[in-house]
């Protein structure tokens, strides 16, 4: 037996991508969360196209969570519809949508901490898997199939966001920035078309920031779409191809990067408007 | 039922800790064992404990009851502790009422089999054979008490925490309830007798062969031979829930376990795995009913107190929560001790008539040093965790992006 090695290009996307790059993936419209009397989001409506990273900003209470929240399924929204890949998300289950293409991170990481960083991959492999109880009772050939397949692409995500070496250890055991890397390779394992990643550089220092852009720079190059919400705004200009910007639950900008800089309601939002320029 | 592992101390153990730490270099010798060798010692491992009953040395002998009894009823609680494992162990979910399904895999048996039941389809007006009455009624039972489960699994599952507890609780009393006030059907409190059993190796000197309590003197008594059949289960029983465990079925179950949020984020239908670890689980339970049923040949609903499903849920707590072998050895002192105790007197106190109060001490001490169990687990949850090993070993992170 030869001795195994890893495949790289299993940590590719290796779905049909159906659509041609640019076309939307997902869109929202007129997308409202209302907490009792509190509206969280107001009648936003924006658009990810494929193969872009999209980063949405805004300060703090602005908006941007419940938004993230509303598209994967862990908050209903009150009116508005989200549309991904061409048909409404409409009320599924949160596990169906994580099938139909969207996977995401944590802002406060959410690992199991009593399985191998392996194991934790695995089981985002697992959500493209068939295999039920009574096949895993008698190990089918598809079972052992899978498992085959699973442990191969694990590993391979796990090398490719570059922490395999730590593969054995147990989630709650690894460092912190090895954590968020698990969160994503976890995420990418079941091989989403639109991974959303929640503020994926807190608590991180420059030089990590740094390493985190070339990581979602190369997801990105081998197929998937990104939606990335993040306060740092020297990450946000330096990775993203298109800026949403929300205020108190609107949207007040969309564009490129350079145009979101010059922006001067974006400026206002996050810096406040001097007390002279005031109408 | 937390799983969070005792709080580091750092450096600093206490004696308790230490005293109650000797699974921890068992567990880590066996996980170094390769998977032969794993079955070499445990064919040797069973063999042994098989005989045991024959060759009993006396200071494990039980002088106050039957040794084959006792290691019988051992087998039944460990079969039992095996499907309480899934249910609590491994998907996390505590359920308090488990005797319910272990009563409904009895009364299976004997609402099918006893003279006493309006419902019994024994021969010759029936449809089973003396023969094989007990035999076919195992596959029944386990089928009507994981219907069982699903029924109570259904709407119950949508609960969490402390309301899953809550619900199961109050199944485990009605079900016993039911027994106890369904005079028509299940004879009341007085039970119901002469319940079908195996009729295997009859001869002149036992005309109902050995598994019939008749066979209460000699080498091998009837105790002894359940205690044989029930160990040939537990070994089918660990290889079945061993691959369910090294599955996306297991991994799912820990998934649950630690974060059921994440778990259903992550494209886990924790509905539907939750369901089928208690489904799973009331199968089991109903097994374990069926060879009670067989073996004391009588049922009645006093057997299915709420105290025994206390008792085996500390079988569990006992062994380790996940671990399976660790669950078997919790099982073997919930039934051994009390037995062992039960002719020893102390201070004019017999000391067999205490059980729930040294339980009840053994829990505390363990919750306060050792809150994972007697044997804690690390458990395998891949099916080729070996080359997963080997694959991890050749990779090479600076080929990451980053």
């Amino acid at each position: 037996m030869s001795e195994p090695v890893i495949d790289e290009e299993l940590a590719a996307l290796h779905r049909d991508v159906q659509a041609a790059e640019g076309e939307p993936l997902l869109e929202t419209k007129d997308l409202t969360v209302k907490f009792g009397g509190l509206t969280a989001l107001d009648s936003v409506t924006f658009h990810i196209k494929r193969g872009e990273i999209l980063g949405l900003i805004g300060p703090d209470g602005a908006g941007k969570t419940t938004c993230f929240n509303a598209i994967t399924g862990v908050y209903r929204p009150t009116s508005g519809t989200v549309t991904f890949d061409g048909s409404p998300l409409g009320r599924i289950k949160r596990y169906q949508i994580t099938r139909r293409g969207i996977a995401r991170t944590f802002q406060n990481i959410r690992l199991w901490g009593e399985m191998t960083a392996l194991e934790n991959v695995v089981v985002g492999t697992d959500a493209r898997h068939k295999t039920s109880v009574p096949g895993a009772l008698i190990r089918t050939p598809r079972h052992r199939r899978e498992e085959k397949d699973a442990i191969e692409r694990a590993a391979a995500l796990l090398q490719f966001v570059g922490i395999a070496h730590r593969g054995e250890e147990k989630a709650k055991n690894l460092p912190y920035g090895d954590q968020r890397r698990l969160e994503i390779a976890r995420a990418l394992a079941t091989e989403p078309k639109l991974l959303c990643l929640d503020e994926p550089a807190a608590g991180f220092n420059p030089s990590e920031k740094s390493a985190l852009i070339e990581l979602i720079q190369a997801i990105r190059d081998d197929g998937y779409t990104v939606l990335l919400i993040e306060h740092d705004m020297r990450l946000v200009m330096g990775v993203t191809d298109r800026i949403v910007v929300l205020e108190f639950g609107r949207k007040i900008a969309d564009g490129l990067p350079a145009e979101i800089r010059d922006n001067p309601a974006v400026i206002a939002a996050y810096l406040g408007v001097p007390d002279d320029e005031l109408g | 039922m937390s799983h969070k592992a005792a709080p580091e101390t750092g450096s600093v153990t206490s004696l308790g800790q230490r005293l109650l730490a000797p699974g921890d270099g068992l567990r880590q010798w066996w996980s170094t064992l390769s998977r032969p060798m794993k079955w070499i010692f445990g064919v040797i491992g069973f063999t042994l404990l098989a005989l045991l009953p024959l060759h009993t040395p006396g200071f494990i002998d039980t002088p106050g009851i039957s040794f084959g009894g006792t290691m019988a009823a051992f087998v039944m609680v460990a079969i039992i502790a095996i499907g309480l494992n899934v249910v609590v162990g491994q998907a996390g979910l505590l359920d308090l009422g488990y005797v319910g399904f272990y009563a409904v895999g009895a009364y299976t048996v004997a609402l099918i089999t006893s003279p006493d039941s309006p419902w019994n389809k024994m021969r010759p007006t029936g449809f089973f054979s003396k023969d094989w009455a007990w035999l076919s009624c195992v596959p029944l039972a386990m089928a009507v008490t994981a219907l069982a489960g699903l029924i109570l699994g259904t709407p119950t599952l949508r609960l969490r925490g402390d309301y899953l507890a809550i619900v199961t609780l109050g199944f485990g009393e009605i079900i016993r309830l039911l027994a106890d006030n369904l005079s028509d059907i299940t004879n009341g409190s007085r039970g119901l007798n002469q319940i079908a059993y195996p009729r295997l190796g009859e001869t002149h000197k036992l005309p109902n062969g050995v598994f019939s309590s008749g066979n209460s003197a000699g080498h091998a008594n009837y105790g002894t031979w359940w205690f044989w059949l029930g160990l040939v289960l537990i070994v089918g029983l660990l290889l079945l829930v061993g691959n369910l465990e090294r599955s996306r079925v297991g991994r799912a179950w820990v998934a649950i376990r630690e974060d059921e949020g994440a778990a259903e984020v992550m494209g886990v239908n924790t509905f539907r795995f939750k369901l089928w670890a208690f489904v799973i689980g009331a199968a089991i339970g109903g097994l374990s009913g069926a060879l009670y049923a067989g073996q004391v040949q009588y049922v009645a609903p006093t057997n299915f107190n709420i105290i025994n499903s206390m008792l085996f849920l500390v079988a569990v707590v006992l062994g380790g929560q996940g671990n399976k072998l660790g669950v078997i050895f919790g099982a073997f002192i919930i039934v051994y001790l009390p037995n062992r105790l039960l002719g020893v007197h102390l201070f004019g106190v017999n000391l067999g008539d205490l059980k729930y109060l040294f339980f009840g001490l053994a829990l505390v001490v363990l919750m306060i040093f050792r809150p994972q169990g007697l044997f804690p687990v690390r458990q395998q949850l891949l099916a080729y965790g070996q080359s997963a090993r080997k694959l991890l070993g050749s990779a090479d992170d600076s080929k990451a992006v980053a």
